[in-house]
């Protein structure tokens, strides 16, 4: 393979695991601070719609990038209320913010469907665009690309060096004590969950205006449930959150390369499975392996919280 | 809910099983209780842009034209698994005179209802099953492949065609294969480069697989999946594709050759006029380009006069029916020959159809 | 003026009963200013939504057939949720069983024998059951967590139903479509109502909900299961083994959700097809919450979880109300009834300002 086609498959693997990598880190924020909210495809939904339509009537995609982030909120909030402030049960209350997601953006999205957007732009980077092999793996991609990637960085570095990361550990590791310190367990919750409305609102984004600018219902297609899964693939570390963005996004990827070229004659379902299988062995192995690092899941996740008065 | 396994409809053809033995119901009872209630039943949401969607504008045709003859209904978005029956069995008895399901998937259910409610007409697309209450009807999408197939013979330079599949089923078999078969007529050493995506409907993955495919030196796409997401990627990258189901120029201006376009609308309004006039018999049918039912879009700014030229005598012969896409002699992928010279394909082979032709990497 | 919120110590029994009434009062309220907002007449909507799918038998009886898989599921599920185990891969389970079933089915399709039946929900437990070990033996022996675990293998077992029904299971006189032939009639669950679809199987969903009551109420397994879950440190204290209760739970939701599978491609079905449930699996992960993870509540939730999609097909039936409606309006209704859990654990006060402290 040369190694223009090798940039082309990464490029591809970029534009697959983006999505998969905003949503996962979002999500994992909210799981560190002990809130499991399953929503994340209806979140993601909510901003690619409203991302759609606010850039394509506005003609701005930075306001619909932004109106994205803020649907996802919108939704998160609606999450927070019943959750945190409700005590409904988590799981379910998440379960049920997807059916509402999903049916709420096929209701504002009726009539944008069939009509076409220009793509995101791709930052271009004069003289250094233009590099060999590096240049468009490194400096042609849109901003939510970059945006993910730096996301990943700050969420680590936040989580584990600075006091608004402890403190939202200790939150999600026991709610009770953080409480008894003295910390807002509720008002951190919040802010968790918001972040992470926030982030699944500009993976959607990044499916209607990058990935393929165009809104149809459902074009999620279950991502936000693969999101949820690297979750815990990642152990809830941001580093490894980015490992399994990429390693199954690139794993999808190289199945419909490997179709292309014809490498193997076995049916085109064996193909499909290999994401789902590749992802549940990489991390029996991670978890058999002499490297292991054992990382629970936060100690208060999914359970309810409610300060006694 | 999670809708994690998309599904979508499956088209294929009629094949005619029991087909003419109609017992004369009429719509003599419908008639006289003031408008025709026509229901309808869509495997997918009607903003899907694709199959559904099609199916939806020839029920708003079909209430255009007929006006306050007709009164229309219809359920979107009903998985094919144990729901549809009821649905199905909701709409006749609902007020509904006719009943058109539309994805293949239903074909089992509707037979039980159809059963169940003599009295009432139903019509199934895409399906092979039929009584004396219900009919079957698809589209010979083979022929609109044939056209295209021709035009991506000429167009193409690199003489690769990449074609991303939904799930292998004899229908779309049969459109790679008529696709690959009309493009080797204009250039001898055309490959179509399969992907399959095993899903109706995942934009993305569609989009990712056209990448792939012209990544691998593939210049012109085709698709046998509902978004216009792989016409963006040709687009986006300066090749050539078509779009599936409805005109897709909007998405792709310089890209998009053509596009085969389902119509229903004119069988929809001709089977209400005549269960409304009383002269609905069941059959089986299976309309083309003749009839309408297939439709090629305007062609777009990458046809060449060559190309055009081509695709409009393979239009032509195909309707005047001079000439038919399988028609011998036929070569397998393997090498086979699988039809003799002067020998066409039938009907019911076409609908088992599970090889690929010479010429085609899947 | 300010509230405060406290905890009840013992929520007064009227409120058991009185939540649930209010929950509906606000729901009918939020749906017909919704409907009203969309341009929809809300009392009609709203009676198709609830009452029209109740005043047929055969309404009925779709409503009980479609709640029977979900109630199976939904209680094999809360057995694990009560312990802690996350198995949100019941849709995959299903999709096994009814693999495994209807194979059996396939392979007996020439015999006519009461036991053809028996033999097939047998198959379908096991079914369920083998994919749910892939999730336990990899918790258990490797700590790998069963959300990712059991989630992947429901798109693998999606993808291996549509390999056999495009291949080996595929009808060789089904003009290549991808769905098996179909059963002989002694593979058919036999029907309680005549001119109906409502089969056999509600009658063991109805076993399956009392059996887990007495099971959980009554037993020492249920007793480790809720301990393992509420107090897993005095669970170790105790000497209940962990992994046990984790092989327990998973085995139990994987083959009840194999056996749901089963009489569904025996049921309503009758072949194997490449969709064979409508997300059964996930929806009846909320019908295992929304009745409090107690199986008579989830027998009720399943019931209210059936009634609200048949209620939502016949509002577009009869009023043309959009599916995207139906899925907004269900949101709705299970955020109230989530949500009204707060009025029997908690009280509102209102706080009086400027008391001194004595």
């Amino acid at each position: 393979m040369n190694p223009d086609v090798l940039v082309a498959v990464f490029l591809t693997v970029i534009t697959a695991s983006t999505p998969l990598l905003l949503a996962a880190l979002g999500e994992l924020v909210t799981e560190r601070a002990g809130v499991l909210n399953l929503g994340v495809e209806g979140m993601m939904l909510m901003g690619a719609v409203v991302g759609f339509a606010v850039t394509l009537t506005t003609g701005q995609w930075g306001l619909g990038v932004l109106a994205a982030a803020l649907a996802g909120a919108g939704l998160a909030l609606v999450f927070g209320v019943l959750t945190l402030t409700l005590v409904a049960n988590q799981v379910a209350t998440g379960l049920a913010l997807t059916i509402f997601g999903i049916g709420v953006s096929s209701l504002i999205g009726a009539g944008f469907v069939g009509k076409p957007l220009p793509p995101l732009p791709r930052l271009a980077v004069p003289g250094l665009s233009d590099l060999p092999v590096v240049g468009r793996l490194l400096f042609g991609q849109d901003l939510l690309v970059y945006l993910s990637l730096v996301m990943t960085g700050v969420v680590a570095f936040v989580l584990n060096r600075t006091r608004i990361g402890l403190v939202l550990r200790a939150v999600g590791q026991s709610d009770v004590s953080a409480h008894a310190i003295g910390y807002p367990v509720i008002r951190i919750r919040y802010g968790a969950v918001l972040f992470g409305g926030v982030m699944s609102g500009l993976a959607g984004a990044y499916l209607s205006l990058a990935y393929t600018p165009l809104w149809v219902q459902e074009m999620t297609a279950g991502r936000g449930w693969i999101a949820l899964a690297i979750v815990v693939f990642a152990a809830w570390r941001p580093g490894r959150a980015l490992v399994g963005a990429y390693l199954f996004g690139g794993i999808t990827i190289l199945q419909l390369y490997a179709q292309g070229a014809g490498w193997l004659p076995v049916p085109s379902q064996i193909f499909s499975m290999l994401p789902y299988l590749a992802t549940i062995l990489v991390l029996v192995i991670i978890s058999a392996g002499p490297w292991r690092r054992r990382l629970d899941a936060p100690a208060c996740l999914g359970k309810p919280f409610r300060p006694a008065a | 809910m999670a809708n994690i396994i998309t599904r979508r409809g499956f088209l294929a053809g009629t094949a005619g099983i029991g087909a003419g033995l109609s017992l004369g119901v009429n719509g003599a009872l419908a008639q006289a209780q003031g408008p025709l209630g026509v229901g309808f039943i869509y495997v997918g949401p009607v903003g899907d842009h694709g199959w559904s969607f099609t199916h939806d504008v020839g029920r708003k045709h079909l209430e255009q034209t007929l006006g306050a003859k007709v009164k229309t209904t219809f359920v979107e978005n009903v998985a094919e698994g144990p729901d549809a029956e009821r649905v199905i069995r909701q709409l006749a008895t609902s007020g509904n005179g006719l009943i058109f399901t539309t994805s293949f998937g239903f074909m089992n259910p509707t037979e039980r209802v159809a059963r169940q409610f003599p009295n009432l007409k139903f019509e199934h697309a895409t399906g092979y099953k039929s009584a004396p209450n219900l009919a079957t009807y698809n589209a010979r999408f083979y022929e609109g492949r044939a056209v295209i197939g021709t035009i991506a013979g000429h167009v193409s330079k690199s003489g690769i065609a990449g074609y991303v599949g939904s799930v292998p089923i004899p229908e779309v078999v049969m459109g790679i294969n008529a696709f690959t078969l009309a493009a080797r007529k204009v250039n001898p050493n055309f490959t179509t480069r399969v992907v399959w995506v095993n899903s109706w409907y995942d934009p993305g993955k569609e989009a990712d697989a056209a990448k792939a495919l012209l990544d691998q030196r593939a210049d012109v796409l085709s698709q046998h999946t509902d978004s216009p997401a792989p016409l963006q990627q040709a687009e986006a990258r300066g090749a050539f594709g078509f779009g599936q189901a409805n005109d897709m120029k909007a998405f792709a201006p310089k890209a998009q050759l053509t596009a085969i376009v389902d119509d229903w609308a004119d069988y929809y309004v001709s089977r209400a006029q005549a269960a409304l006039d009383g002269s609905w018999k069941t059959h089986s049918v299976w309309y083309g380009m003749k009839e309408g039912m297939v439709k090629i879009a305007p062609y777009g700014p990458g046809v060449t006069d060559a190309a055009r030229a081509a695709a409009e005598q393979v239009k032509a012969d195909i309707i005047s029916g001079k000439s038919h896409p399988f028609m011998g002699p036929i070569k397998d992928n393997k090498g086979v020959e699988r039809v003799p010279a002067g020998k066409t394909l039938t009907d019911e082979e076409l609908n088992k159809m599970d090889w690929y032709v010479e010429g085609v990497q899947a | 003026m300010a509230f405060r919120i406290e905890p009840r110590r013992a929520p007064p029994a009227s409120l058991f009963y009185l939540t649930p009434v209010l929950a509906v009062a606000v729901t009918v309220v939020l749906g017909a200013l919704l409907f009203a907002a969309l341009g929809y007449a809300p009392g009609a909507t709203l009676y198709h939504f609830f009452v029209s799918p109740l005043t047929t038998v055969n309404g009925l009886a779709e409503l009980v057939l479609k709640a029977t898989p979900l109630a199976m599921i939904g209680v094999g599920l809360a057995a694990g949720f009560r312990a802690n185990v996350w198995n949100i891969g019941a849709e995959g389970q299903l999709t096994l069983g009814a693999i495994a079933g209807g194979m059996t089915a396939l392979e007996l399709i020439d015999v006519d024998a009461p036991w053809v039946l028996p033999l097939m929900a047998l198959a379908g437990v096991a079914g369920g059951m083998a994919w749910a070990a892939i999730p336990a033996f990899l918790k258990v022996r490797f700590d790998v967590s069963e959300i990712l675990t059991s989630l992947m293998l429901t798109y693998v077992a999606g993808l291996l139903l549509a390999l056999l029904v495009h291949g080996p299971l595929k009808d060789p006189t089904g003009y290549g479509f991808p769905q098996s032939a179909m059963f002989a009639p002694s593979a058919n669950l036999p029907m309680l109502v005549n001119g109906t679809r409502l089969n056999a199987g509600a009658l063991v969903g109805l076993a399956v909900v009392l059996g887990a009551w007495l099971v959980l109420a009554r037993t020492i397994v249920g007793f480790q299961i809720r301990v393992v879950g509420e107090a897993p440190a005095a669970a170790r204290y105790a000497g209940f083994s962990a992994p046990r209760i984790v092989w327990l739970t998973l085995l139990a939701g994987g083959g009840l959700a194999g056996l749901a599978g089963v009489f569904e491609v025996a049921g309503p079905i009758g072949q194997l097809v490449p969709s064979i449930s409508p997300g059964y699996g996930f929806t009846a992960i909320i019908v295992a919450f929304l009745g409090r993870l107690h199986p008579v509540g989830i027998l009720l939730a399943a019931l209210l979880m059936a009634l609200s999609y048949i209620g939502g097909e016949n509002a577009q039936v009869a009023v043309n109300l959009p599916r995207a409606a139906t899925g907004v309006f269900q949101g709705l209704l299970l955020f109230v009834l989530l949500a009204s859990d707060f009025l029997v654990r908690y009280r509102i006060r209102l706080a009086r300002p400027a008391r001194a402290a004595p």
